[in-house]
């Protein structure tokens, strides 16, 4: 493929349209008429409704209708379940019943004229529960861990005798952490305006995957699909939190349903923390043996991840450690620990990030049990191929991410012992890890519309929470087509528009921009077959092989002119030209290739041995993520994803009271997320990487590794910095105090 | 938000007028306006004090003279903050976030109620929001709360940078009310909690916080404020100290020190004063009388570190203010 724009830094698109406030966020789709739907939120956390109070709700201001258990709509709550919903379990049928599950469920809604007067009468609604003590720790006596139950393919995985290679190996870590449960805390709240014409439903809702929240809300409903059209052309943020269809949806849709009006639903803050999916708290156990001269000879993985009690939420927790490293002997093993929650939910860098966390932080363990620097032990056990899957890598650059990564960063000064690095008062800590990150690929389907005046429309139902589908999808169109990206217009986040996959997983730019590239080379043969069919048009009679595209032009091949520009062609008949076309991935190429990002994570950490204070002076991710479509949105999107390290490494945790099961910091004050004074020089670097098997574009994708790897430098950096081991996240203050 | 009234007054007397009828007093609404739309604060009056002439920042000699309703920004940045009284600077800096700095009056943020989250939760027993339903922090997550000055129906810190300051330079506050002017000290407007935590400040019913002097002192230009914190901006403070030194040769001639993030109330720690009183400036000195601030604490189930902190903290804050850091 020649490159003209792929590669390109090109400025977001829509840049201008979102700090004019000219882009419109779910919320911003006020309806003629519309009504204010505010959720009430059990204050339970396990129970069961015993009295709900509603006439004297009923008689405040505005109040149109309070809808509860006991006369909401029954809903159908067809079968449904998409790839992004858990494999096991049943979603929450939401004010079906008198039963409390957890804290925060929604118990009822209440419908009023305005925002205020429903407020109000959200606060003022009395209800009674019969409520119990919920378990929401995973080292309660009380939660019992269980194996997960489905087929996916989180649970096991063995190679050899781990144990007895442990038992055996002259060097050896065994060690257990704990991660911290995390809520994902987009800018934007979770929002839905919903409208019926008739058993036709139109939803402006916050969603990664509007496809899937049309068929969801479709079976709950048990309407046919086509009545229900889901429309999200910008998202303020997800981290995936709106990769699922959550309870609010289907309650704006049913007091849409029940009052007879456009209704209007917007979270607060605090219900974010409540039914829209959190990462779930992690415990695990990593024990690494090694030789004296550091090759690793086995691997115990052990993970833990809370879920609720009606769905089994799995993630690939545990997963990395089966290919990251060669080892003739591997074992890792999953379990679920239901609790008295909501659901949990992926989060940025879901599974990887808090499994390699725990492996990567044995792996430094090991390292200085062996008194071998971490990143030469990691070349030492560089793998030549995949020895889980056995297969080979389709590419990976993970030694030349140390390699470029180290020199860039200035490793070499790095001295190794512990407490050994100073800057003045402070101690001074480098920590490094490995981040890694599967390739996904999923069916996609894209339009696009030539038009006389040469511009180009693209169509595809997907999502933009951020990384720049819309630039990038634009880059693509534009020089597949040959022309200037002023000349494309994308429009995405329309369940009407040619299906997507969850704009989630790293897998947009790979899967859409796949699916736009293929439609655009449509378009191109329509074009050439319309000019071949036209007399005036030099290329009149020629076979489509006979012709080539060249800069938005067709030409007889071999022809040197600039060829006939495709406005002229389509200007003959004055009608516009549509292709539609799929991505395609060589079924044979995955079955023999193992196709994984790869990167290097670097952090420098400065701690006050007085106050504890940690600050992470600087950080530089390495990636090699197959060809990068736009070096600007690129770094922009892994400085993003390490500062999202940051919290998950020192700040974030969602601190629930046991005794109650509330989330007690549900609020920006309090759940702590990096703020500008926190984030020292960021940088990302991209190491060459061709890999013609992943896809067409030869792109693996980045917004899930940028996570990856970088709460584990940090913890390692500590390490170094001060002699402690917190195996723990997040790791504050209290505990280096004493360090 | 339940409905309130609202009005907007020109002169001290309708203000107080209000007040005394009833209305409460509203300058930048940082706290208040948040607590209404929670349900935490219930005002049915509420009367709006910003067109009020109580924005000046000035010297008085050496004193530094702050009327109550100058912002927080304002009150930072004046140059004659930072002649006379950097320490105010520092730890006005240090609060909040920028956008609340340009908004809150510094007579609000004396004012500020606690940042407890039990308190700001209408389904969570707290005996200051609702006197009597009990204390929910005592057996709960308290990693925030308070190891002085608790009693069994509260445990919530004052959430002030400032006040710590103010109260470490021995401010006074000037307030008018239905009965004339008054003047104490910053330090006498927070009460303990004991059994009324309900109660927070001395202010007499439709009393109204006219101007705040700091007097000058041979230790102000030697001041320094240090937050400790989680995150480096908008976190309310573990522990924090204000601290004020006058130097004569290498010894202290006289000290003043308040903690913040450990007390019920801004606290001042005039045992340690006194132990630095003619006291080398070093470390060991430092360290000797920062342990006296531990007397009486009682930490709580997660707040343990601040009995590690509070002292280390408070050694840290004389290193920065004996330039010995």
């Amino acid at each position: 493929m020649t490159t003209t724009l792929i590669g390109k830094p090109v400025t977001r698109v829509d840049g201008r349209a979102k700090v004019t406030g000219a882009a419109r966020y779910a919320a911003d789709f006020n309806q003629h008429a519309q009504h204010y739907a505010v959720i009430v939120s059990a204050t339970a956390g396990l129970g069961r409704v015993t009295a709900l109070d509603d006439a004297p709700v009923r008689a405040m201001p505005g109040v149109v209708e309070v809808i509860s258990h006991r006369n909401a709509l029954r809903l159908a709550y067809g079968p449904h379940k998409a790839f992004i919903d858990p494999e096991v379990g049943e979603r929450l049928h939401v004010l079906q019943d008198d039963q409390v599950r957890f804290y925060g469920q929604p118990v009822a809604v209440v419908v009023a004229d305005t925002l205020d007067h429903a407020e109000r009468a959200a606060n003022a609604l009395r209800i009674s529960y019969a409520a119990e003590r919920p378990v929401v720790d995973p080292r309660d006596p009380k939660a019992l861990a269980v194996e997960p139950s489905g087929s996916r393919g989180h649970s096991h995985a063995a190679r050899g005798d781990a144990d007895r290679a442990l038992a055996d190996a002259p060097v050896k870590v065994d060690v257990t952490y704990d991660m911290a449960r995390e809520n994902h805390n987009p800018m934007e709240p979770h929002a839905v305006v919903a409208a019926w014409e008739g058993d036709r439903l139109t939803l402006w809702s916050k969603s990664q995957f509007v496809v899937n929240e049309q068929a969801e809300i479709a079976a709950i409903f048990g309407l046919p699909v086509q009545n229900v059209q889901v429309n999200c052309p910008f998202i303020g943020g997800a981290f995936g939190t709106s990769l699922r269809t959550w309870p609010h949806v289907t309650i704006a849709a049913m007091a849409a349903r029940q009052v007879g009006r456009p209704v209007k639903l917007v979270l607060s803050r605090r219900q974010m923390f409540f039914t829209t999916g959190h990462r779930p708290r992690t415990l695990q156990r990593v024990a690494i043996g090694a030789t004296r001269d550091g090759r690793i000879t086995g691997i115990i993985h052990e993970g833990n991840g809370e879920t609720s009690r009606y769905e089994e939420f799995t993630e690939a927790l545990l997963s990395a450690t089966s290919y990251m490293y060669s080892c003739p002997n591997v074992r890792t093993s999953y379990r679920l620990t239901p609790l008295d929650i909501g659901t949990p939910n992926h989060m940025r860098g879901p599974g990887e990030s808090s499994g390699m966390f725990a492996l990567e932080s044995a792996l430094d363990e090991l390292s200085y049990e062996l008194g071998i620097d971490p990143i030469e032990l990691r070349r030492r056990n560089e793998p030549t191929m995949d020895e889980g899957e056995n297969k080979p890598f389709s590419s990976r650059s993970l030694v030349q991410c140390y390699e470029r990564g180290a020199e860039r960063f200035g490793w070499a000064q790095r001295t190794p012992a512990p407490r050994s690095m100073r800057d003045g008062r402070l101690l001074v800590g480098l920590g490094v890890a490995s981040a890694t990150y599967p390739v996904w690929y999923l069916p996609t389907s894209a339009r696009v519309r030539l038009h006389a005046d040469g511009t180009a429309a693209v169509e595809v139902a997907a999502s933009d929470m951020g990384p720049g589908t819309y630039t990038s999808m634009t880059q693509v169109a534009a020089e597949t087509l040959g022309i200037p990206v002023e000349q494309v217009r994308v429009s995405i986040g329309r369940s009407d528009f040619p299906p997507a996959p969850p704009h989630g997983g790293s897998m947009t730019m790979a899967s859409v921009g796949s699916a736009v590239r293929a439609a655009c080379l449509a378009a191109r043969d329509e074009v050439a077959r319309r000019a071949i069919a036209d007399q005036r048009s030099p290329v009149f009679g020629a076979a489509l092989e006979g012709v080539e595209w060249i800069g938005g032009s067709v030409r007889r091949l071999g022809d040197a002119s600039a060829g006939q520009p495709y406005r002229d062609i389509l200007a003959g008949s004055g009608q516009p030209i549509e292709a539609h076309a799929s991505n395609h991935r060589d079924p044979a190429a995955a079955q023999r290739y193992s196709m994984h990002s790869f990167g290097a994570v670097f952090a420098e950490v400065a701690i006050d041995p007085d106050v504890g204070t940690i600050r992470v002076r600087r950080a530089l991710g390495a990636y090699g993520a197959g060809r990068i479509v736009n070096p600007l949105l690129a770094s922009s999107q892994c400085t993003g994803g390490m500062i999202g390290g940051i919290g998950m490494a020192l700040m974030e945790q969602t601190a629930l009271d046991v005794r109650d099961g509330r989330p007690v910091n549900a609020h920006m004050a309090d759940y702590l997320m990096p703020v500008n004074l926190d984030i020292g020089q960021l940088e990302a670097l991209f190491v060459d990487e061709d890999d013609p098997h992943v896809n067409a574009l030869g792109v693996k994708g980045l917004g899930e590794i940028a996570l990856v790897g970088m709460a584990p430098a940090i913890a390692n950096a500590i390490h170094h910095a001060t002699g402690k081991r917190v195996r723990h996240l997040p790791i504050r203050i209290e505990d280096v105090l004493t360090a | 938000m339940l409905p309130f009234s609202f009005e907007k007054v020109r002169t001290e007397q309708d203000a107080i007028r209000a007040a005394a009828a009833g209305a409460r007093y509203i300058a930048g609404g940082t706290t208040l306006i948040d607590l209404m739309r929670d349900e935490v604060e219930r005002p049915e009056r509420l009367v709006d004090i910003n067109a009020l002439p109580m924005t000046d920042i000035r010297a008085d000699g050496a004193d530094l003279v702050i009327g109550a309703l100058a912002r927080m920004s304002d009150v930072a940045a004046h140059p004659e903050t930072k002649r006379l009284q950097p320490l105010i600077a520092e730890s006005l800096i240090e609060g909040a976030s920028p956008q609340l700095r340009n908004m809150a009056s510094m007579g609000g943020n004396l004012l500020q109620r606690v940042r407890c989250p039990y308190f700001r939760m209408l389904d969570a027993a707290c005996n200051k929001r609702d006197p009597g339903s009990g204390c929910s922090a005592i057996d709960g997550l308290n990693a925030g709360h308070a190891i002085l000055g608790t009693s069994d129906h509260c445990v919530a810190t004052h959430p002030s940078d400032v006040a710590v300051a103010l109260v470490a330079l021995g401010a006074a506050m000037r307030v008018r009310g239905p009965n004339g002017e008054r003047t104490f000290p910053v330090e006498e407007l927070f009460r303990l909690p004991g059994d009324t935590p309900h109660l927070e400040h001395t202010l007499r019913p439709g009393e109204l916080i006219v101007e705040i002097r700091v007097p000058g002192g041979p230790y102000a230009r030697q001041a320094r404020y240090l937050k400790v914190r989680d995150r480096a901006s908008y976190e309310f403070a573990l522990v924090s100290a204000a601290v004020a030194l006058e130097l004569e040769g290498g010894s202290i001639r006289q000290a003043r020190v308040a903690v913040g993030g450990v007390g019920t109330r801004p606290w001042r720690m005039r045992a340690v004063e006194e132990a630095l009183r003619g006291k080398p400036v070093g470390r060991d000195a430092f360290a000797e009388a920062a342990h006296l601030a531990l007397e009486g604490t009682r930490p709580l189930s997660h707040n343990h570190y601040k009995v590690e902190l509070l002292p280390r903290t408070i050694v840290r804050a004389l290193e920065m203010a004996g330039g010995t850091a």
